[in-house]
């Protein structure tokens, strides 16, 4: 296969800034170089490469758009976008490692942290030398994450921490969990460290989906948590819903590298799969496929522009960001279906990029918000009524 | 210490190259640029002098005024600031005309360093770095693998036929990289902010023409579709007699 050649259909090139064009080429590189060899093995095996992680740092991926006096690289919204889709191209799995990272870790703490809260801790985020997870989904609470079960009880100055949370991605190799609990006066969020007594976090094994990633689950049994390790500006649901619309906002572009790679790919191949004396993207039923395909990610590369615009002027609301995560998501995700069909025999092997990003994108779909509960916000974002219960 | 680093926008490596229809020139259409191989390399040698023993690095190069893309990502890397010396024929300039600019512009820099690549993967000429010393009166290593700054002057290893040299210097000097010398760092997204702020001018080429003219380009002929003489081993002496009778490489 020759190097990855991006879909760019519409010369949405043109559209982007020099900055923001060498950013995502920096991205490029860097998952082409260094990621894309090694993730198969990793894949197969379930872990994530660990070694990569000051190399993330490095290139300043942790947290980009936080000012520079935290040790972001204060990006605009656009860049960050890109470099989202550029990780997914690699995998889902690094995108959703550095998004925790970035949205769910340091975002809250740099938007309801305190300057000490935010000066112990972004720095070491940004360069990756502390990693971060959040924790809000619980074994019975997903998309109504208001009926958790996890509590806050005020002890003195401290507070006690009991409940167990699932799904949390890079929890067993966090040294500060972001946990959200339910407090006598609503929903607070407090910076939980590594090994805080009463604090565990056991891996979530026997995934096909997202392998080359950690899972978790989060166990608080009596865990004290100091009152200046609570994160004194979110209260109530608002807070950690802030968080997920950074989070969703990146996987609007981010499924679209996981689209475009299989694309890529499949569209190499066809060039070179004979079949019956010629090849396969010859023939009329190939070519429909990659013209519906090309159509939707060209479409999906639209929306997440116009989507990181609006948030960089400041008008992006979460139902913009529902659309754009619910339909690229989908999207992507029939996409590779489609193209792991193209490929053949070939596609269900790890030595091909499609089944990967296949596999990976049923989590990307349910996570961050449902397919569904999109549908609904979306919904009610255009009837005025809530349609969730 | 002063540190030029040369570099040269060319196209991508893994660009299929036409001819335009005047015959004398690459077709330039949907054509992509990178920085030279070497070129980077080159860069990355000047950051590190630099962070080793202090000064500025200045990134220069010859192109069209839309070559700052390149630019940008040297300055990234860790370059203080760049100058281009815009001249739109720069695809076609000769070595000669471009070494004698390039040596005009860093004498007037002042520089004590200068590193090139040992080629542009463009024309593979490997002859700017040494004509640049040349014009400079200044000393010149070659497909440098290794290389130390010390004070006022310097060792290189070079990689030639079958062993290595080593040599000693006196700066001011020219420094053309070969491949093993170092690996280029990614630019960070920190860099790629930062080279925003730091200055990156534009300044017209004053250039002597071109002695040497590219009068006609050509493709390599395509090469003939193979011919299976056969399957399994029957085939063996049919292939033996290919080799030795047609091919003569027997």
């Amino acid at each position: 296969m020759d190097a990855f050649r991006a879909l760019d259909f519409l010369d949405i090139e043109s559209q982007l800034g020099e900055d923001e064009r060498m950013v995502r080429d920096a991205v490029r590189t860097w998952v082409g170089e260094r990621f894309v060899p090694i993730v198969w093995e990793h894949f197969e095996a379930g872990t994530f490469p660990m070694e990569v992680r000051p190399e993330l740092g490095e290139l300043g991926v942790f947290g980009p758009t936080i000012p520079e006096e935290y040790g972001g690289a204060g990006l605009n919204s656009v860049a960050y976008g890109l470099i989202c889709q550029e990780l997914e191209r690699g995998d889902s799995g690094l995108r959703s490692f550095v998004s925790v990272q970035g949205s769910l870790v340091m975002y809250p703490i740099f938007a309801y942290g305190s300057e000490e809260q935010k000066r112990e801790w972004l720095p070491q985020l940004a360069s990756g030398e502390a990693i971060g997870c959040f924790g809000l989904t619980e074994p019975d609470f997903g998309s109504n994450p208001g009926g958790m079960l996890t509590t806050a009880r005020r002890d003195g100055d401290d507070w006690i921490l009991n409940g167990r949370k699932m799904w949390i991605t890079n929890g067993t190799c966090s040294q500060v969990a972001v946990v959200w609990a339910r407090t006598e006066d609503g929903v607070r969020g407090f910076l939980v460290r590594e090994g805080a007594e009463g604090f565990s976090a056991p891996e979530q094994k026997h995934k096909w989906s997202l392998r080359a990633s950690i899972t978790s689950e989060l166990v608080l049994e009596d865990v004290r948590v100091p009152e200046s390790d609570r994160l004194p500006k979110a209260e109530g649901l608002k807070g950690p819903l802030g968080c997920l619309t950074q989070a969703r906002y990146g996987i609007a572009w981010g499924a679209l590298g996981a689209a475009m790679s299989a694309f890529d790919e499949a569209l190499q191949y066809a060039g070179e799969r004979i079949v019956f004396d010629k090849p396969l993207a010859g023939f009329q039923l190939a070519q429909k496929k990659f013209a519906d395909m090309a159509t939707e990610i060209t479409l999906g590369q639209l929306a997440a522009l116009r989507l990181g615009r609006l948030k960089d002027e400041g008008k992006m609301s979460p139902s913009h960001v529902s659309l754009c995560k619910r339909n690229n998501v989908q999207k992507s995700l029939e996409i590779t279906r489609t193209c792991r069909d193209m490929l053949g025999a070939n596609g269900i092997s790890l030595e091909y990029q499609t089944g990967r990003h296949m596999c990976n994108l049923e989590s990307v779909s349910t996570y961050e918000g449902t397919h569904d509960i999109h549908t609904l916000a979306i919904g009610h974002e255009l009837t005025g009524i809530p349609a969730y219960r | 210490m002063n540190i030029v680093a040369c570099i040269k926008r060319v196209p991508l490596t893994e660009t299929q190259a036409k001819v335009s229809a005047d015959g004398t020139s690459l077709d330039a259409t949907g054509v992509e640029y990178m920085t030279s191989f070497y070129d980077e390399i080159a860069v990355e040698e000047a950051v590190r002098t630099k962070e080793k023993s202090g000064g500025e690095v200045t990134i220069l190069t010859i192109g069209s005024a839309g070559s700052s893309k390149e630019m940008r990502e040297c300055i990234a890397k860790g370059g203080d600031k760049g100058l281009i010396l815009v001249d739109e024929d720069w695809m076609a300039r000769d070595c000669r005309s471009t070494a004698k600019a390039l040596a005009a512009k860093i004498r007037e820099l002042g520089a004590d360093l200068v590193f090139t690549g040992r080629l542009a993967t463009d024309r593979d000429n490997a002859a700017v770095g040494p004509m640049l010393a040349t014009l400079l009166d200044w000393a010149c290593v070659t497909d440098v693998i290794e290389v130390e700054i010390g004070d006022g002057k310097g060792t290189a290893v070079r990689e030639s036929e079958g062993g290595v040299e080593n040599y000693e210097f006196t700066l001011p000097a020219v420094i053309c990289c070969q491949k093993d010398l170092n690996e280029p760092r990614y630019a960070g997204l920190k860099g790629i902010m930062a080279a925003k702020k730091k200055p990156l001018d534009e300044a017209p080429l004053e250039a002597e023409a071109s002695q040497a003219e590219v009068v006609r380009l050509e493709l390599p002929p395509a090469r003939p579709e193979g011919r299976i003489v056969g399957e399994g081993p029957d085939a063996v002496d049919a292939l033996m007699d290919a080799l030795r009778n047609e091919a003569k490489v027997l």
